[in-house]
């Protein structure tokens, strides 16, 4: 699925690059934990996810996640945001909620992980 | 090649540091993907336990011609139980490490899925040693049961 698609389903923000790495988008995983994010074999992942903060990108680098949806109206902070852009990781928000947003998704026939 | 790291506790701004700069020199080295991987989970989840787990210690990476041999060793207060450290969902993790999004009782069993090799040592009351071997052409525990 493309990037654009997402952001149209989810009415989804923009706060980096979108441009940065051109990785298809292939399947989503929904999850606050990072320690469950970490187990994770696939690539071309999308993490949705209503954990906002430095440590989110820090896992999506060393999981080689490269797009990141926060839920909830969570906004990353400018750290965030410059991490994730050196990082080559887009990051995007949506005021609705993981269960809305993975629901839209999955029906948009975005793939989950298991 | 050798690297070392101090790792502070308590430092959570700074968790995956040590990783991100690791990682970077294995990619530089052409290393598979998949064994990058591997070893940025064992490295990260080490880095986050030492800061949110212990009073500090060091994290030190040797990169060998067919391997990569990893010792994260702190300065205390050691672990009272191992084997039920190792067992899924045991966690002793403070709230502080819970809000970072670890402390579900994953990192330990997340590292030995992810490596070789693993010996903790450790002792209550005393520092812990966890030594780890990534090999260049295995697929540790992970690979055995993702098949």
């Amino acid at each position: 699925m493309e990037l654009e698609e997402i952001c149209k389903i989810v009415e989804a923000r923009l706060h980096t690059s979108s441009h940065s790495r051109s990785c298809r988008i292939e399947q989503a995983f929904s999850s606050d934990l990072m320690s469950d994010v970490l187990t994770l074999l696939a690539d071309n992942l999308l993490l949705i996810t209503g954990l906002n903060n430095i440590q989110t990108v820090r896992t999506a680098e060393m999981a080689d996640i490269c797009h990141i949806l926060f839920v909830r109206g969570k906004q990353p902070s400018e750290k965030m945001i410059e991490l994730a852009e050196e990082q080559q990781i887009v990051l995007m928000s949506t005021a609705f909620s993981m269960y809305k947003t993975s629901g839209l998704l999955w029906t948009a026939g975005l793939s989950p992980v298991y | 090649m050798h690297f070392e790291f101090d790792i502070e506790a308590g430092d959570f701004s700074n968790a995956g540091y040590a990783s991100s700069k690791i990682k970077k020199i294995l990619k530089q080295l052409n290393l598979p993907n998949s064994i990058i991987k591997r070893a940025m989970v064992a490295l990260f989840e080490s880095e986050v336990n030492v800061i949110g787990h212990s009073f500090g210690g060091t994290l030190s990476i040797d990169i060998e011609k067919d391997r990569l041999h990893i010792l994260v060793s702190d300065t205390g207060p050691g672990i009272e139980d191992v084997d039920l450290a190792m067992s899924e969902g045991y966690s002793t993790a403070t709230k502080e490490i819970q809000e970072m999004g670890f402390g579900a009782g994953m990192g330990l069993p997340n590292i030995k899925k992810n490596t070789d090799y693993l010996d903790i040592r450790s002792k209550a009351g005393d520092h812990t040693e966890i030594e780890m071997l990534i090999h260049f052409d295995g697929e540790g525990e992970q690979g055995d049961s993702a098949g």
